[in-house]
């Protein structure tokens, strides 16, 4: 996976006869052990490792609740209420993962935004970044398929909602929409391919994944500082200082996870999905689950329905041309005074869009709702561009090594064995 | 493409190359036949099946039971259909209404059949993003749409969005005054 040397040697026999035939010892030593991190690395770069915790928390739970679900429009409701009774820890593995989506995606916005403040996005991790935002869509598409299954009344009628947007494509909407639905309306073929796809979606995730942290491996990690890694004394090994890092930081997170799982197990769902799905009777509020609520307030904040869908993908999109949009060549948002209050502007604005995606669609609602989503796009069209242009950025420190020691102070020891086949540093 | 030895001379003196590109076209051609025939199995088996189709046939609705001003839900190919049997008054609001005024502009009589302008037989779901509006509810009494606020008049013709159009009529006709037959027009039945 890493372009820099490899430093591992078979020690025993066998090793040295494997790793001659298939160097995978060699290919996880480089790129987990003795790859160099930058060492001013904050808290916030442990949510990838967070992240990998979660997708594995949730393809271990679902597998073991596909044992015990039924994908059909008649039992499905039922089969989730026998997980919930009869099944042993049925509970647990439900509330795990039901929770457990809700958390990753805490994890990926917290990760999206500190790729967004730090810069992460911009040269040399172009592509890094774009299969994030790839992950993230295929992140969605597998959240709103998973809320589905249940079959309670939210599932039936945020089906009906999605599918219906698609429908709004023009031509081929309809086409698209009957082979979705394998029948003339949101029902059993439905369930039963969502479940399908529901299952499928997680392992194409993986493998975007593996894809990231090739990329990652490729042109190292971002820093606070945003600059690159200039001498083996700005790093320190991967294992063990991020190791035992990110192990801490899964730790401390997977106890916030506990604590929804434990004691507020249904806090972040709807109680109308403990209603089984009627097709004659529409809940008062169809709300999405909490993650999507700022989309489903930009899809609201338009009177027409194609606009609304069209803005609505867009404001997803528009995350992936964010390395062009950027005209500033400083990534940390800590050396851009006037990109930094922009930033924290976007991110007041995008939770207040969130906020206002739970709301009923009326009044001042609605007129908030339109002015959030054009500033949504506007710090995209005119503030990354512009402000790149015209801001006097921060004098940038000399090195990693420098703001964590300040300048002109000296460590001991001669830092990590990085040259010149350190691509990491050489491409930053 | 370098060993010559396996492309000698055509015999009957045609450039080598144009052998080749024929061959190669027809390789291409004869492969993304073939991935679209083996395509199309795949992508067909996700339309409706043939008992989704079958459950599909034409519902016969029996109006006596309905009373005056009442709406009845039924359904046909999973779908919701409102049944409205619609006072004299809300006929009248219905078919006063300026064609100026409507989002989607339809008269009242283009939307019943002929000598039955109090049967209403609409689709139930809001052709904004397909939720059930609520009936008798909303400043024009016809339907509100809970989720996103669009409203329908007593014609179910939408008068305030997000939804871009009226409330769809699904096919029917009448066997008699007490009796409809939704899925077949012009004496049969739908595809």
């Amino acid at each position: 996976m890493s372009a820099h040397g490899n430093t591992y040697v078979p020690k025993s026999a066998l090793a040295k006869w494997f790793e001659s035939r298939l160097p995978l010892i060699g290919l996880v030593h480089s790129s987990f052990v003795s790859f160099p991190v930058p060492r001013n690395l904050n808290y916030f770069w442990t949510f990838g490792a967070i992240l990998i915790a979660m997708l594995v928390s949730q393809i271990v739970t679902g597998i073991w609740l596909a044992m015990h679900y039924d994908p059909s429009a008649a039992n499905a409701f039922n089969s989730v209420e026998h997980i919930m009774r009869d099944v042993n820890y049925g509970w647990l593995l439900r509330y795990m993962h039901a929770n457990g989506a809700s958390m990753f995606f805490v994890a990926v916005y917290v990760h999206i935004f500190r790729a967004l403040y730090y810069g992460s996005y911009k040269a040399p991790r172009e592509v890094l970044y774009i299969l994030g935002v790839i992950i993230y869509l295929l992140m969605m598409a597998t959240a709103f398929l998973g809320y589905t299954l249940p079959w309670g009344q939210m599932s039936f009628w945020g089906a009906t909602v999605i599918t219906s947007i698609l429908g709004a494509i023009p031509v081929v909407g309809e086409t698209i929409q009957s082979l979705l639905w394998g029948g003339y309306s949101v029902g059993s073929p439905t369930l039963n391919r969502f479940f399908s796809l529901h299952y499928l979606l997680p392992f194409m995730i993986t493998g975007v994944v593996v894809l990231h942290v090739w990329a990652l491996h490729v042109t190292g990690q971002n820093n606070p500082a945003g600059i690159p890694i200039k001498s083996g004394k700005d790093a320190v090994a991967f294992t063990p200082y991020a190791t035992v890092k990110d192990v801490f930081a899964s730790v401390v997170f997977f106890a916030f996870f506990a604590y929804w799982i434990f004691y507020q197990p249904n806090y972040l769902g709807h109680a109308d999905n403990y209603v089984p799905a009627n097709p004659a009777v529409t809940p008062a509020h169809i709300v999405p689950e909490w993650y999507f609520l700022p989309f489903y307030a930009i899809l609201r904040a338009v009177p027409d329905k194609l606009g609304g869908v069209i803005l609505m993908f867009s404001a997803v999109l528009i995350l992936a041309l964010a390395p062009w949009l950027d005209t500033s060549r400083v990534r940390s948002c800590n050396y851009r005074p006037i990109y930094r209050q922009f930033f924290w502007l976007f991110l007041v604005v995008c939770v207040l869009l969130g906020w206002l995606g739970a709301k009923p669609p009326e009044g001042g609602y609605v007129i908030a709702a339109r002015i959030c989503t054009a500033y949504y796009f506007l710090h995209f069209l005119l503030v990354m561009p512009l402000v790149g242009l015209f801001e006097t950025p921060k004098a940038l420190p000399g090195s990693i090594l420098e703001t964590v020691t300040g300048p002109g102070k000296q460590v001991s020891g001669s830092g990590m064995p990085i040259g010149a086949a350190a691509a990491p540093s050489s491409k930053g | 493409m370098a060993n010559t030895a396996g492309h000698p001379e055509s015999p009957h003196g045609a450039p080598d190359g144009t052998r080749r590109d024929f061959m190669f076209l027809a390789t291409g051609a004869g492969l993304a036949v073939g991935a679209g025939a083996l395509a199309w199995p795949f992508v067909a088996s996700m339309a409706p099946d043939a008992e989704t189709i079958a459950a599909g046939a034409p519902l016969e609705v029996d109006l006596t039971p309905i009373q005056e001003g009442q709406i009845v839900n039924v359904f046909w190919r999973g779908k919701l259909i409102f049944v409205r049997n619609r006072t004299e008054k809300e006929v009248k609001e219905a078919s006063e209404v300026k064609m100026a005024d409507l989002i989607d502009p339809q008269a009242d009589s283009a939307r019943v059949k002929q000598g039955h302008a109090k049967w209403l037989v609409v689709y139930g779901n809001c052709t904004h993003l397909g939720c059930v509006p609520i009936g008798h509810q909303g400043q024009y009494e016809g339907w509100s749409c809970p989720c996103h606020g669009s409203l329908y008049d007593t014609s179910g013709r939408v008068r305030r969005g997000p939804a871009p159009t009226n409330l769809p009529i699904p096919p029917y006709v009448f066997e008699s005054d007490s009796k409809i037959r939704i899925g077949e027009e012009g004496g049969k039945a739908v595809a």
